[in-house]
């Protein structure tokens, strides 16, 4: 019987899969495919691969992150005795996808084994990088993302990054915690890091005795410049407007602290959005169809968040708030479909990880153990990447909204302030 | 003895070295040489020179002593002026007990003219990253806002923000905490000597 009901919900699945030849309509805050809850995830094998030990690796940990499905591991006896696929086999696993990954010349054949039906869901051909090339790596990311695609009708988040503050210096690792690397120089103190919609660009302060340039890095040639009109007082918490061309930040000096924007296409043109007297206006983040912005404001005495319109006008609290009742609220990020905005709030005094649904305004608390901050999205617009004590010192831990799964992301750093990137490379389908 | 006689070797050659430039006089006749009168002379020389080595003594040691008062007093007032301000958790309003020392800074900063100050603002670890730094400003605001209405020249005051990223006392217990919660004074000029208020 359940076998059954499974299989109705396979077919089920093969609607939305028309999704797949075009942009999945994420950015329209309407989700393509089946929302999994625990225990209905789809068993998904990977086949042992002959010779491709370091993709197998990758891959399967990057399904198994994705959160979508059982994983069913096989030991590979390095035998080499595989040949054809046993539907039969696989499925007295239990298992309902199958992966098989095969060599052909200097190109890979990717195929997607429905093993309920016994016949091959999805195939590509692919070139992967050799395996000690740096762009290995993502290129493998890159596949795992679209195999999630081809079951689950949106892509994974495998092929992105995360740039956070690590000790004082920027610093970037993959989305599966591997292949970290450091950015700026160990005499320069960073604070603020932000990925831009391009991922070809990270924004951050350049922090020197309480004043702060806002810099803008760029990934392909290292180099950074200084953004125009952030010479004086301290400029932090930079937010790239979605296409690009606007970066909103906090500034902190002899006028208090309010959010301003610069354009950064012309490299001009400053522009003061919020005006408080007694009260500070503080980290910005776009809405992902750029009219909106949320962000803190202290101007009804506790931190909470507010939103307004990209010009400044049109100002509203957001998440509500009772006074004695809710803590401070702080650091808003909306997702990348627009439908939440997460944020970290003091709960009993210690932060913890919320997700405000904009449509209800209800929000949810996703963490209770240790001190929760600073989150930030996923490019799949369901996992949030945010710093945790819950391990002791301050770590990098990423938490799966729909299902609770949690897991740390170890790093021989304090993890401050992560910034997620959006996909990156194009073969994913869905870097727009 | 023989340091008089050098003196007054020394002011006779002064005296030769002076009239060099000088036409030279008429010169008068010699007179008789009488050995008591040079005596008497040298004994009158050698009791000024030593009046005018005494009192040239004493002057340096009052100098002296107004320099060191000078630098007591003004090593006072640096203290005065540096001495921190702390703050309540998430606060930012100046506690009455620190009034009295901003009083002092106030009055300190309008007897001396040139005197400038950087106030920085600091926060504990335990609130968010990023609006520590607001929090650090808005502290750093508070107390200059307080010396401003005290009367001190706005231009004369700038004012940065550390956040939590300096603190005192990096450990993680409520007496950190409270030794973190602060605002630092520097002075940026005019601080070498520094008079003290009436």
């Amino acid at each position: 019987m359940a076998r059954a009901l499974l299989t109705g919900l396979l077919v089920l699945m093969a609607g939305p899969l028309w999704a797949q030849d075009s942009v999945p309509p994420l950015d329209q805050g309407v989700r393509v495919g089946i929302e999994y809850t625990p225990g209905i995830r789809p068993r998904l094998l990977v086949f042992p691969m002959v010779g491709m030990d370091a993709a197998q690796a990758i891959l399967q940990r990057d399904l198994d992150y994705s959160d979508r499905f059982e994983m069913i591991y096989l030991r590979n006896d390095g035998a080499g005795g595989f040949a054809g696929v046993n539907y039969e086999l696989y499925r007295t696993l239990g298992a309902q996808f199958g992966l098989e990954l095969v060599r052909s010349g200097t190109a890979t054949i990717v195929r997607l084994h429905d093993l309920d039906v016994g016949e091959v869901r999805n195939h590509d051909t692919v070139v992967l990088p050799d395996s000690d090339a740096p762009d290995f790596r993502m290129a493998v990311h890159q596949l795992a993302d679209e195999v999630v695609r081809w079951i689950t009708g949106t892509p994974g988040y495998a092929a992105s990054r995360l740039a956070y503050v690590g000790g004082k210096q920027l610093r970037v690792i993959d989305a599966d915690g591997v292949d970290r690397s450091t950015l700026t120089p160990a005499d320069q103190a960073v604070l603020s890091p932000q990925w831009s919609p391009d991922g070809r660009r990270i924004a951050y302060t350049h922090f020197t005795e309480g004043t702060g340039t806002l810099q803008l890095l760029f990934l392909a040639s290292k180099s950074a410049v200084t953004v125009p009109n952030t010479r004086t007082g301290l400029n932090y918490t930079p937010a790239f407007s979605p296409d690009g061309r606007t970066l909103a930040f906090t500034r902190s000096g002899e006028g208090g602290t309010d959010i301003f924007s610069v354009n950064i296409g012309d490299m001009c043109c400053l522009q003061r959005l919020t005006v408080s007297r007694f009260a500070d206006n503080l980290s910005p983040t776009f809405s992902p169809d750029g009219r909106r912005i949320a962000f803190v404001s202290t101007r009804a005495g506790p931190p909470q968040i507010y939103a307004m319109s990209a010009d400044g006008t049109d100002q509203e609290l957001l998440a509500r708030f009772d006074f004695g009742a809710t803590g401070s609220s702080f650091a808003p990020e909306w997702s990348p479909d627009g439908a939440q905005v997460a944020f970290h709030r003091a709960v009993e005094g210690r932060f913890q990880i919320f997700v405000m649904d904009l449509a209800t305004r209800r929000v949810r608390q996703l963490t209770s153990s240790g001190r929760n901050e600073d989150p930030t999205w996923a490019p799949d617009g369901r996992h949030v990447a945010f710093v945790s004590t819950r391990s002791g010192q301050r770590q990098l831990w990423v938490i799966d909204t729909e299902t609770g799964r949690i897991r740390q992301l170890p790093t021989p750093d304090t993890v401050r302030l992560p910034s997620w990137s959006p996909r990156l490379g194009g073969t994913a389908g869905a870097n727009q | 003895m023989r340091r008089k006689l050098f003196l007054l070797t020394a002011g006779v050659l002064v005296a030769a070295a002076c009239g060099g430039s000088q036409p030279e006089p008429e010169t008068p006749a010699p007179a008789p040489i009488d050995s008591t009168a040079i005596k008497e002379q040298m004994r009158r020389d050698s009791i000024a020179a030593a009046e005018r080595a005494r009192a040239e003594a004493e002057r340096r040691a009052a100098e002296e002593r107004a320099r060191a008062e000078a630098a007591r007093i003004t090593a006072m007032l640096t203290a005065e002026l540096q001495e921190r301000v702390q703050f309540d958790f998430d606060q930012s309003d100046i506690r009455m007990e620190f009034e009295a020392n901003l009083n002092r800074k106030a009055a300190i900063l309008m007897a001396n003219a040139a005197l400038r100050l950087r106030i920085e603002g600091h926060a504990d670890e335990r609130g968010s990253d990023e609006y520590n730094l607001a929090l650090g400003n808005r502290r750093a605001e508070s107390a200059k806002r307080y010396l401003v209405n005290a009367g001190v020249p706005d231009n004369r005051i700038e004012i940065v923000s550390f956040g939590e990223e300096r603190p005192l006392d990096p450990a993680s217990t409520e007496e950190a905490w409270a030794q973190n919660r602060r605002d630092e004074f520097r002075i940026t000029a005019g601080g070498a000597q520094l008079t003290a208020p009436n």
